[in-house]
């Protein structure tokens, strides 16, 4: 049980995917403009990690090494197809919103190299713990840009307003600008905090 | 349907800057921040994501059209396109290893980064999503790859000067990148309206 939680700080805190690994930036840049969109990627992500973890990790005995990528792929892709047309069928508005993004879940370099890195070499209660803590992860990171985003970009956080209607809405924070400055300044900050508590 | 002109040069230039794929629609990220320390590395690294990015929109459009919709398999979509993209990647790789070694030598390195490139994946699906045919589909992805390259090459030239500025110690490396990033953004946001 000590082992579980190791595993599962490990991936929000200490490699945190998107901070410190630098992988999977693509939709937490392009999604981030709502907190409600960053929300439904997060779950997106955490059910595909976490379902494909699962099945890489029970079969990791049975996949020959020389087409072990070919295969990792077919699994991803195959929760991601599920995803997929899940939100098609039962979210359709946010389905449009994220566009292209949920078929790119299955390139997302978070879930290949989970996949590569852990799943395919421990035994299956590590590898959940793993996976719902770099899914877990990524939601944190992914929703913090949101807050701000939608908070400075709308004036309004889940789409309940919350600055006064005299406010100004900051086109930039909107725009493909605000989001690569943001991250910027975030992994900044991480950086400049986690070698103040190495010290 | 006939193509004029006019049509493949507004597809040039809505994928290539108004609609750049790293700078105004955020695809393709890793390997622009990756490797994009000199301007050789990202030369060579536009170069193979060109190749690659033609040859599998070409492929899977052809899959699309004649397979797929045919036989409704629509819902595989995903799943076969990375696929193809994968054993695309690997072809290229063998094939020119054995016949062109120079090119290889210049790009081989960067083949096997490019089949969890979202950029490609994204390609294909986009020329489907857009209804183009055959000739629009290349020209887009050609295109496509034009911007990647333009927009990976400017960041690479801007950190080769960054190494002699004075960053704060701790916005060193991938922070700096991402601002600079930004400031890029704000230029091409420039292209807007080019074409109505």
């Amino acid at each position: 049980m000590k082992q579980f939680w190791f595993y599962f700080k490990n991936g929000i805190i200490g490699e945190n995917p998107v901070l410190r690994l630098m992988i999977g930036l693509c939709s937490v840049l392009a999604v981030s403009v709502k907190v409600e969109n960053c929300l439904a990627m997060g779950a997106a992500v955490i059910f595909v990690l976490t379902c494909s973890s699962i099945v890489i990790s029970l079969l990791r005995k049975g996949i020959p090494d020389q087409v072990r990528i070919p295969i990792f792929i077919v699994v991803i892709s195959t929760f991601t197809t599920i995803v997929d047309l899940v939100m098609k069928a039962y979210l359709p508005s946010l389905s449009k919103a994220m566009g292209v993004f949920i078929p790119l879940i299955v390139v997302n370099c978070i879930i290949m190299a989970r996949a590569e890195a852990f799943a395919s070499r421990k035994p299956l209660l590590p590898s959940i713990a793993d996976a719902l803590g770099m899914g877990i992860g990524y939601t944190l990171v992914i929703t913090a840009i949101g807050v701000v985003r939608e908070l400075f970009g709308y004036g309004s956080i889940l789409s309940i307003p919350l600055l006064p209607e005299t406010y100004q809405n900051m086109m930039f924070m909107i725009l493909p600008p605000g989001a690569f400055l943001l991250i910027g300044i975030y992994i900044g900050v991480l950086n400049h905090v986690s070698r103040r508590t190495n010290k | 349907m006939s193509v004029t002109f006019v049509d493949l040069f507004k597809i040039i230039i809505s994928a290539a800057f108004i609609e750049n794929i790293l700078l105004a629609r955020y695809i393709g990220l890793c390997p622009y921040i990756g490797m994009s320390t000199n301007i050789s590395n990202s030369l060579g690294m536009g170069m193979a994501v060109a190749f690659v990015m033609v040859l599998s929109s070409i492929v899977t459009w052809g899959l699309w059209n004649y397979i797929f919709i045919p036989l409704r398999l629509e819902y595989l979509r995903i799943m076969v396109f990375i696929l193809v993209i994968a054993v695309l990647v690997q072809l290229v790789e063998i094939l020119l290893k054995k016949n062109l070694p120079n090119l290889y030598r210049a790009m081989g390195i960067y083949l096997p980064l490019i089949t969890t490139n979202c950029a490609i994946l994204a390609v294909t699906f986009f020329g489907i999503d857009y209804n183009y045919n055959l000739l629009q589909v290349v020209i887009y992805s050609i295109s496509v790859a034009l911007g990647f390259t333009v927009a990976t090459v400017l960041l690479a030239g801007i950190r080769e000067k960054l190494r002699y500025a004075k960053v704060p110690n701790f916005y060193r490396g991938y922070p700096m990148a991402f601002i600079v990033t930004a400031l890029l953004a704000i230029a091409f946001i420039g292209f807007k309206g080019l074409i109505k």
